[in-house]
């Protein structure tokens, strides 16, 4: 019973990352014809900021031109994707309450990130994180190592993001997998290079807007049904779940608690060091702007894992208790389209076949905006840190580092599509823990010491970060879902699935080590660049200011 | 003078100013305050569905179908976001103001 439950566990972030026993549907024209209309929506939005974008702060940060409502917006949509919306209400469907917990810590991080990092993320950054921990280190090798974290978390990610976008495609559209994942990549592209932050920032927030409007009003038709009573809905679901009460209390998700802790510390400070999130911190005009983006996103957050956490326990009922959306009619057991497709069948039993096909187009958006995201901070770390930084070392003209992260974001697109075709029979739920393992391993330590230790020397967090990037790496590869479940080897190398309660620590303790016994000149240097960093913390004295418009 | 130098000075100037150090002191106190309080609850809660899963089964009130556990995680939740909107509000009302002051009085 362990080992299943805890792969549905890791499964769930990403319910792209589902088993793959999606079957191609019949072409769904609802859904279609209403995300052809998003398309022609957000296309509209990029022309109208193709022609605001002209210099890099516009194409990094919209010209740090955003108000807090708008970003907290936009954070909270690059934060939800699709699997929050289909996973987690599967996860609430299929285990109850466990569900629930695993929904809270992945909301744990926000506050923290909103104590300790905003203001300072928006009073020392410009465009991308490394700008932050290269502050008073050396350019050079920092930003090399802040790219490599970027790069490695951006992929990741977006594999997961693209095979999901494939597989949910095909399910609810009925389009062929390889179509899906080249269209997804060529809008991607096309929001990207042409309207930039702008444009990828306001396809966030539509798609924001549409996920927390379209959640919502399937909650409360599905609630209708019990006459908003939560008694009747407990009532009910306890009746018809298999594993009756139990549903209303933890379950067995923390069988193995080293596990699960890992987990949560992957999730809780993953946040911190996902480069698509932090970007967005640099897109307000100032740091009371950006405390407000992250409050409003907290708030848009918090408010739809309660919604999904409805969801999940009214499909109990709804969704549970009629044979129609089973395999073969057979209660209890597979669902129609796999294990995540609940909300789905939810929307067709409350709202029928329009709010399912609208439901889908959302789902589709969804990916479309969170892709968008990931390949903007994928672009920014190769032409702001590799090539203006490093290469050109900070006299690249502006013109070329436009040009080139326009060529970046191609080759990302070009890998993700190639990656995402790739993987297609692949289980990658694997992904998930290396995105969040790198992310709280790698970027969060190395970030955080920058920002808050002035210790810190280029040799303690280069080492250091790449301690936990290759800590992080090695043990994902050595770990159950990867040694056994995708090499074949018959006994895993190391024995939990998630690596940040090892890999993080290594993190902190060999940035720490390094830094004390870094004797050179230019750390002492670097050491007493703290106090005038810390000014600028602080006040945001000469911190970047939005641009005029 | 160059702007390097200027920069540096005015630096100096901020740090020396008695306000900056109250307001650094302030609000590291309050930001790892808070920090320290959600992980808190956070972690209590995890060890609760750990150690103590029976607890969180028991009837919301006699009767019931809903557990105790359901408006706890809630709860949870909306806490976490009320001490976000506590940090914010202190930080956007009276942070923010100290720190204006502090730059106007080092002329910046």
């Amino acid at each position: 019973m362990k080992r299943p439950a805890l792969l549905l566990a890791l499964c769930a972030p990403l319910a792209e990352a589902a088993p793959l026993t999606a079957e191609q549907q019949p072409l769904n024209l609802h859904a279609i014809g209403m995300f052809f209309v998003f398309v022609l929506a957000t296309l509209a939005i990029t022309w109208w900021a193709a022609r605001r974008t002209r210099s890099a702060a516009d194409f990094y940060s919209a010209g740090g031109g955003i108000s807090g409502f708008q970003n907290g917006l936009a954070i909270a949509g690059d934060y939800m994707s699709a699997a929050t919306l289909l996973g987690l209400s599967s996860l609430v469907f299929a285990r109850g309450y466990d569900g629930f917990v695993y929904i809270i810590g992945f909301f744990v991080g926000w506050p923290i990130v909103t104590f300790l990092m905003a203001e300072r993320l928006r009073n020392l950054g410009r465009y991308t994180f490394a700008d932050i921990v290269s502050y008073r280190l050396d350019q050079t090798r920092v930003r090399s190592f802040a790219a490599l974290g970027s790069l490695t978390v951006v992929c990741c990610y977006l594999v997961v993001q693209m095979v999901g976008a494939g597989q949910l495609i095909k399910l609810l559209f009925g389009l062929d997998y390889s179509t899906a994942v080249v269209v997804v990549g060529a809008l991607m592209l096309v929001y990207v290079i042409f309207g930039g932050m702008l444009a990828t920032t306001w396809v966030q927030i539509t798609k924001a807007v549409l996920l927390l409007g379209g959640g919502t009003t399937l909650a409360v038709l599905a609630l209708a049904r019990f006459d908003f009573s939560f008694e009747t809905l407990a009532e009910q679901a306890v009746a018809l779940h298999a594993s009756g009460a139990q549903i209303m209390g933890p379950g067995s998700l923390l069988a193995d608690p080293i596990n699960a802790v890992s987990l949560s510390l992957g999730l809780v400070f993953g946040i911190a060091g996902l480069p698509h999130i932090l970007m967005r911190f640099f897109t307000v005009p100032n740091a009371r702007e950006a405390r407000r983006s992250v409050l409003f996103a907290t708030l848009f957050i918090g408010f739809f894992f309660l919604v999904v956490c409805a969801l999940g326990y009214s499909a109990i009922v709804i969704v549970g208790g009629d044979p129609q959306y089973f395999v073969d009619g057979k209660l209890g057991g597979a669902l129609i389209g796999g294990g995540n497709m609940v909300a789905m069948h939810l929307a067709k039993a409350v709202g029928g076949d329009l709010f399912l096909g609208f439901l889908s187009a959302v789902a589709f958006a969804t990916i479309l905006a969170v892709v968008a995201g990931l390949a903007l901070a994928g672009a920014s770390a190769i032409s702001h840190d590799l090539y203006a930084s490093v290469l050109k070392k900070g006299r690249a003209n502006e013109k070329d580092e436009m040009r080139v992260s326009r060529i970046a974001t191609v080759a990302i697109g070009m890998v993700a599509i190639g990656l995402g075709i790739l993987f297609e029979q692949m289980n990658i739920a694997f992904l998930v823990g290396l995105t969040f393992g790198v992310a709280a391993s790698a970027n969060f330590p190395v970030l955080i010491m920058a920002m808050y230790w002035d210790g810190l020397t280029t040799r303690g967090a280069v080492y250091g970060g790449l301690a936990g990037l290759i800590s992080a790496l090695a043990l994902v590869i050595g770990s159950p879902s990867v040694w056994v479940g995708v090499l074949g080897h018959a006994e895993a190398l190391f024995p939990y699935d998630q690596p940040a309660l090892f890999s993080m620590p290594l993190a902190f303790v060999t940035i720490v080590l390094v830094s004390k016994l870094d004797r050179s000149k230019r750390a002492q240097a670097e050491r007493a660049a703290y106090a005038d960093q810390f000014v600028r913390a602080q006040t945001g004295f000469g911190a970047a200011a939005a641009s005029s418009h | 003078m160059s702007s390097h130098a200027n920069h540096a000075l005015t630096c100096a100037l901020i740090r020396s100013n008695p306000k900056f150090q109250r307001l650094a002191r302030r609000r590291a106190r309050l930001a790892w305050a808070l920090s320290a309080l959600v992980l808190a609850l956070y972690y209590s809660f995890i060890m609760l569905v750990a150690f103590a899963p029976g607890w969180l089964h028991l009837p919301l009130y006699a009767g019931s179908h809903l557990s105790l556990g359901l408006p706890l995680g809630a709860a949870l939740i909306l806490l976490c976001w009320l001490l976000t909107a506590w940090y914010v509000r202190s930080a956007n009302l009276h942070f923010d103001a100290i720190s204006a002051q502090i730059l106007e009085e080092s002329q910046v």
